[in-house]
């Protein structure tokens, strides 16, 4: 077993142990970081590997290739894959490989329940994915998994169930291993105020997820009892309610999309001031922002119900609530938008995927705050809309993201630089096609198409052929982006990168005062010195 | 570099992943038994042994580290974070119970029976004609038939007491701790735990009488659903929490803990008040209002 | 009579009036056919054009600056990095802009939810995967499904080409009628799972519950035939529910109110068996159960047991050598009246006649020959006992 290191001097020295047991016992937060992103990579693949299904199916009218209850099985396993599976983990990861060495810290705080963190997430998605193969079918209710038709599940149910427990216990881990990490492992000196962005929306992010994942976990706690022990929470007849589980769905489901767009700020904050070399216009009121958009996103889950019936107080509060987020999260688009302003840009891949992502995110926020009023939501509802909404926040959004934090930390990570050329390739093809993907849906759902469907009236038919060809397009694309980052980790373009990777990076963190590739254990000693570039 | 400024980090982890098999084993298990497959409470045993084991285990080689000084003051503060945060995720998971009772008993049993402006205008006139709104309630189907519901000042309140009374004696343990009285520590947890115990099965008792003599069953409509959930749950956790004392007992008797560095009775200490605090909010919620 | 008929020649020509229409996509909401609809098309357009707006000006200076400030252009990097005007300013402005937009969308939330003063209501029901339409104080009662023709395209390798179809997957086989220019309220509720009843051009859409009951309202200025669709997930068949509305002037609808049943039947799209009008009132034989049988079968049944009738595997029992299809005829019956586990219950759900037909049909097709046959009136009376 361990030994106790702190009698030795020489432990930090030790390298990784070898092979596979490597990384099934691995404590070290780089490790668990990698673990966690090669597994994202994966899950993206399994999950894009559902919607071009999805596209497929839906390229032309007429049911062809599937049944139409596989088909809302693969939108289910899709979200939830892509959710759960690929987005949450790929930002863990960063966190894991990032926050320790951006704060100077040593490791993580907790480091044996951050390994048990990542394997709770593999099992749960495992038995997740295992439904795929049951009697009756994969949960083909929607990822927000609605009684009383999720109840008419087959063999799957339970395991659904019990998969989301696993994924919750395996988030509210990472998360407190999070908290635990910044509030008490910072180096001296590193005060809260000094800290990048990326672990202030991480903390935030992490406070979220251990607030909202319990109440997922009470969710489908009473889906449970409700199919298999005779209680009456979602049922009528017995004095419960089906809308009683949309509000505490959506009490965890709104949050949880923040969780997933607050480290997306995160790397955004860090990439674009390091290209426009100027320091990050309005640190503190981009960190009054994020607690704002966290502290609202409690407070606004009924916009996704206002066609359910609410009394109409509720409606118009919701309503409200709502249209607020545009605030604070405005207030972030005009300082980045500021940051780069008069700087000296230059634009390799990370900083156009950041450019992409301003964009593009703030149409989907557009959207989102078009579907905030609850009259025009009576017609956006479960339509393509709402469709085009989640996927320009989530897409272009959040994996532009993660792809521009991976470009951008690859190098010091492997000290090896990927390949700038394909990276931009990557870029242009991924801007072009995901906007062809997803911006015809806007005409499709206001246009009529709801969403969920397997089939359409001959109306649709045009859009959804060209949003299928760059589906297509876009998924293609990625694979370029596996084979960047495969040949990056092997031998990149062949000459060793410096400790900076970017011209003048050293300025805005302390994880480019690391040598590149990073040693197996980070700081053996509390970093004194302390970047003071955004204050 | 002395050893105050390094930080301990344990080289590989074998429970962990031993933890997840366990945990994973049992719920597939538990799964299949739910689909009534053979295997299924075979694999929920199995599953539960590995993660007994790996307790047992784990905390034995956490006990030793610690024992042996491993630990620094920073490590014991993130201890002590991790513990304060699993305990706010628990109040949420709570919360979804009691955000459920205050729902159906404010707003879906009077929309069933007409109330409100909202959806509860139309919805008794055209659906459910003769359902007058009542707490206690099944609903309109008038689900399980006929119950009676469960009284307030007998066992419950007695059960209030219990576990009152526990939280003190837990409380005087700990100054026994810090005083370094170790059989006022060793008395106070074994009183404490007994209590939790007694809690336990006076509960066992009043499930009793709920199914045979009140016919109140988890089946019983909306008030069985919620009763059964929230008291159950809350069970469950009184018995964690038991358990938890139970091996801060034996530590103690071990001789384990000093007033500085006793993060595993604190821990419990928690947990133990956190249990306390939601049984009061059940008392006065489920049994009381 | 005559009139019944005029009325259904204009159901027709609209139909096919607006399937010309429905050629060209639209990119953008419609304007609807009620005032309600207009103003939520208004605001809708405003917002857009407001977001536009901030869009031209934030993205404007940010490709100015990316434009003008390249580092390959030889620009040097200004150090400024915050300024509280600036911050407050830019959270100002927003909310106010805000502020404007919630204003109008307040008055409409209001108008939407005011039902007084409708003038008749209308109960629908939410069924996987059919709408039942109930007239609140008058006679018409009935389901709507999903259209035959439309029906046998959409299944998985039919061969049939959507496009031949008219109006694919927004053709039922009786639609709602209603009248012009009468506040109409509209009672939801469902009777398995969600569903959610929406007619675009009626600016709204509405969750029907099971076990609660939601109210809306409409207004409609114009006669015509309107489409929707489902748009909760409600199941396998949620993409095949549609809703079709047709809207009369006030007289044309009091006379189809006054004729039906009779010329209800006389209503419904050409080829389905109401159109036929058989054994209505009488004894049926054989033959027409088993005609009828079929696209009951087809529009309730195939879905779960498989047009087959193989069922599937595992979930669904196949019809084909069932033992309770070739069993006892009451077991049938029994089962199907009460429904078990995920079978549901026909006892409201479908006609007496179609009840009667589809234990006919089940029992003497789908490679069964059980050779008994059961009429509809013996259904009546094995409901009441
Ligand atoms: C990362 C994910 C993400 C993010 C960031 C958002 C952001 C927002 N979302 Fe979105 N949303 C989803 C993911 C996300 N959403 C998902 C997955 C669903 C569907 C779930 C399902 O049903 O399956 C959904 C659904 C959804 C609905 C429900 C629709 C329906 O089902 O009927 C609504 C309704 O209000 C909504 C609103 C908003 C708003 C107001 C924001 C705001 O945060 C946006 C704020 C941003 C801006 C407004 C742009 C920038 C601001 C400025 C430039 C300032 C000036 C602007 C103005 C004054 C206009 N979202
Ligand atoms: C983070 C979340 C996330 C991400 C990244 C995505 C990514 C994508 N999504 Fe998804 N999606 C959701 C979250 C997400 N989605 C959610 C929450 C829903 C709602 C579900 C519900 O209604 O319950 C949804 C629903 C949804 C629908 C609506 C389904 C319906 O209503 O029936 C569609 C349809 O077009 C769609 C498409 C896509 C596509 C094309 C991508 C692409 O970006 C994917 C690109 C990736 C790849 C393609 C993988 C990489 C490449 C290969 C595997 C190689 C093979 C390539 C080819 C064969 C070309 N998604
Ligand atoms: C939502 C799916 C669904 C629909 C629609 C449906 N059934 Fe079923 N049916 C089932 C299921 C599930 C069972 C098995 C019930 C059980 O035994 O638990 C079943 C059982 C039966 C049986 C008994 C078969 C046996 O061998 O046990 C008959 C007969 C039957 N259905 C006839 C019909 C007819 C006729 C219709 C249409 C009018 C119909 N069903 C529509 C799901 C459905
Ligand atoms: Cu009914 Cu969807
Ligand atoms: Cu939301």
């Amino acid at each position: 077993m361990s030994a106790v290191v702190t009698e030795h001097d020489d432990h930090h020295d030790h390298g990784p142990e070898k092979g596979i047991l490597r990384w099934l016992f691995t404590t070290n937060h780089k490790d668990i970081g990698t673990l966690y992103l090669v597994f994202a990579l994966a899950m993206f693949f399994v999950g894009g590997t559902m919607a071009m299904i999805i596209r497929a199916e839906l390229f032309q009218p007429g049911m062809q290739l599937v049944e139409p209850q596989f088909f809302n099985s693969m939108t289910t396993m899709h979200a939830l894959v892509m959710v759960f599976g690929a987005v949450m983990p790929a930002f863990v990861g960063f966190a894991n490989w990032m926050i320790p060495m951006m704060i100077g810290a040593p490791d993580m705080a907790l480091p044996r329940m951050n390994n048990m963190s990542f394997w709770l997430l593999v099992a749960g998605v495992l038995i997740l994915a295992s439904t795929l193969f049951m009697e009756g079918g994969a949960p083909a209710s929607g990822w927000t998994l609605y009684p009383p038709l999720v109840l008419q599940t087959g063999n799957a149910l339970p395991f659904a169930v019990f998969s989301v427990h696993l994924l919750g216990i395996s988030s509210i881990m990472g998360a407190i291993n999070i908290i635990a990490t910044i509030f008490n492992m910072r180096a001296p000196g590193m005060t809260l105020m000094k800290m990048p962005l990326f672990v202030w929306t991480w903390l935030i992010t992490a406070f979220l997820l251990i607030a909202v994942m319990p109440v997922f976990a009470g969710a489908v706690t009473m889906l449970l009892t409700d199919g298999f022990f005779d209680t009456s929470f979602f049922d009528a007849a017995g004095g419960g309610d089906p809308v009683l589980y949309q509000h505490i769905f959506w009490f965890f489901g709104h949050p949880e999309v923040y969780i997933m767009i607050l480290p997306t700020f995160g790397v955004a904050s860090t990439i674009i001031p390091v290209f426009a070399r100027k320091p990050l216009f309005g640190y503190s009121a981009m960190v009054v922002a994020t607690v704002a958009i966290a502290f609202l996103s409690f407070i606004v889950w009924s916009h996704h119900m206002f066609t359910v019936g609410m009394p109409k107080a509720g409606e118009l509060y919701f309503m409200y609530a709502t249209m607020l987020i545009a605030i604070p999260t405005g207030v972030k688009i005009f300082n980045w938008t500021a940051t780069m302003w008069k700087g000296a840009m230059t634009f390799e891949t990370p900083m156009l995927f950041s450019i992409a992502f301003v964009v593009l995110f703030t149409l989907g926020g557009f959207t989102g705050l078009m579907m905030a009023l609850s009259p025009l939501d009576y017609q956006y509802h479960d339509t393509y809309f709402i469709v085009a909404h989640f996927h320009y926040t989530l897409v272009p959004a959040s994996i532009f993201m993660i792809q521009a934090g991976a470009y951008y930390w690859l190098p010091k990570w492997t000290g090896h630089m990927y390949d700038e050329r394909l990276g931009r390739l990557h870029f242009w093809l991924s801007a072009i096609s995901v906007n062809i993907l997803f911006f015809p849906q806007h005409f499709l759902g206001l246009a009529g198409m709801p969403r969920r469907i397997p089939d359409y009236a001959v109306q649709f038919a045009d859009w959804n052929m060209i949003s299928s060809i760059g589906a297509f397009i876009y998924g293609g694309s990625q694979l370029l982006f596996l084979y960047i980052v495969i040949k990056t980790i092997k031998q990149g373009t062949g000459e060793k990168v410096s400790d900076e990777v970017w011209e003048d990076a050293k300025k805005h963190g302390l994880e480019w005062t690391l040598p590149s590739p990073v040693p197996y254990h980070t700081f053996t000693t509390p970093p004194k010195i302390i970047p003071t570039e955004h204050i | 570099m002395s050893a105050k400024d390094a930080y301990y980090i344990p080289q590989k982890a074998t429970w962990p992943i031993l933890a997840t098999v366990g945990l994973a084993v049992t719920l597939i298990g538990f799964a299949n038994y739910l689909n009534g497959s053979s295997i299924g409470p075979i694999l929920m045993v199995l599953g539960l042994l590995i993660f007994i084991g790996m307790l047992a285990g784990w905390f034995t080689l956490q006990a030793t580290e610690s024992e042996s000084g491993t630990y620094n003051t920073q490590v014991g503060i993130s201890y002590r974070m991790g513990m304060m945060w699993f305990i706010f995720s628990e109040i949420m998971f709570f919360a979804v119970f009691f955000g459920s009772l205050w729902y159906t008993r404010n707003l879906s049993v009077p929309w069933l029976g007409g109330e409100g402006a909202g959806p509860g205008r139309e919805t008794q006139e055209f659906l459910w004609s003769s359902f007058q709104a009542t707490w206690p309630s099944n609903g309109p189907g008038e689900v399980g038939g006929d119950f009676e519901p469960m009284g307030t000042w007998g066992l419950p309140f007695l059960n209030t007491l219990i576990l009152l009374s526990s939280g003190v004696t837990c409380t005087w343990a700990h100054h026994g701790l810090l005083s370094k009285n170790r059989d006022q520590l060793i008395k106070g947890l074994m009183v404490t735990v007994g209590l939790g115990f007694l809690f336990v099965s006076l509960q066992a008792l009043e499930y009793y009488e709920a199914y045979h003599e009140l016919g109140l069953t988890l089946g019983s409509g909306i008030y069985g659903s919620t009763f059964f959930m929230l008291t159950g749950f809350h069970g469950a956790h009184v018995c964690v929490g038991a358990i938890m004392l139970s091996t801060v007992l034996f530590r103690s008797w071990k001789g384990h803990f000093t007033p500085e560095n006793h993060f595993v009775f604190e821990a419990a200490a928690w947990y133990w008040h956190f249990v306390d605090v939601v049984w009061l909010g059940l008392f006065v919620f489920v049994y009381m209002l | 009579m005559i009139k019944a008929r005029q009325v259904l020649t204009s159901i027709a020509l609209m139909a096919f009036g607006l399937r010309s229409a429905y050629a060209d996509y639209t990119l953008n909401l419609g304007k609807g056919v009620t005032q309600q609809s207009g103003e939520i098309y208004d605001l809708h357009m405003w917002v857009l054009w407001v977001c536009v707006f901030i869009g031209i000006a934030v993205f404007g200076a940010m490709f100015y600056s990316i434009y003008h400030h390249r580092k390959s252009k030889g620009h040097e990097a200004a150090q400024f990095h915050g300024s509280t005007k600036v911050e407050i300013i830019w959270s100002i402005i927003p909310f106010v802009i805000l502020v404007v937009m919630a204003v109008p969308a307040t008055k409409l939330v209001l108008e939407l939810d005011d039902v007084q003063d409708s003038e008749m209501t209308i109960k629908v029901t939410g069924w996987q995967w059919k709408w039942q339409y109930e007239y609140i104080d008058e006679e018409p009662s009935f389901f709507s499904n999903l259209d035959a023709a439309s029906n046998e395209a959409r299944q998985v390798g039919s061969g049939i080409d959507p496009r031949t179809i008219p109006n694919y997957l927004l053709e039922v086989d009786k639609p709602l009628v209603v009248p012009i220019d009468t506040k109409i309220r509209f009672l939801f509720t469902a009777g398995d799972v969600i569903h959610s009843w929406w007619v675009p051009d009626l600016g709204w859409k509405k969750d029907a519950i099971p076990g609660f009951i939601n109210e809306a309202w409409t207004i409609i200025d114009k006669p015509g035939v309107y489409r929707g669709q489902c748009t909760e997930l409600c199941g396998q068949d949620h993409a095949f529910m549609p809703v079709v509305l047709v809207a009369l002037e006030k007289d044309e609808y009091d006379d189809w109110l006054d004729n039906y049943p009779e010329n209800g039947a006389a209503s419904y799209p050409e080829g389905t068996w109401e159109s036929k009008a058989v054994c209505a009132g009488s004894e049926c034989t054989k033959d027409e159960l088993m005609t009828i049988g079929e696209t009951v079968y087809s529009n309730n049944c195939a879905s779960c047991h498989m047009p087959g009738g193989e069922g599937l595997e595992g979930t669904f029992p196949a019809m084909t050598v069932s033992p309770i299809v070739t069993g006892e005829i009451e077991k049938q019956i029994d089962l199907m009246l009460k429904g078990k586990e995920m079978m549901p219950a026909f006892n409201q759900s479908i006609t007496d006649v179609e009840f009667a037909a589809v234990v006919t049909y089940t029992r003497n097709a789908l490679g069964n020959s059980v050779g008994d046959m059961v009429q509809p009136s013996e259904i009546v009376a094995l409901k009441s006992k």
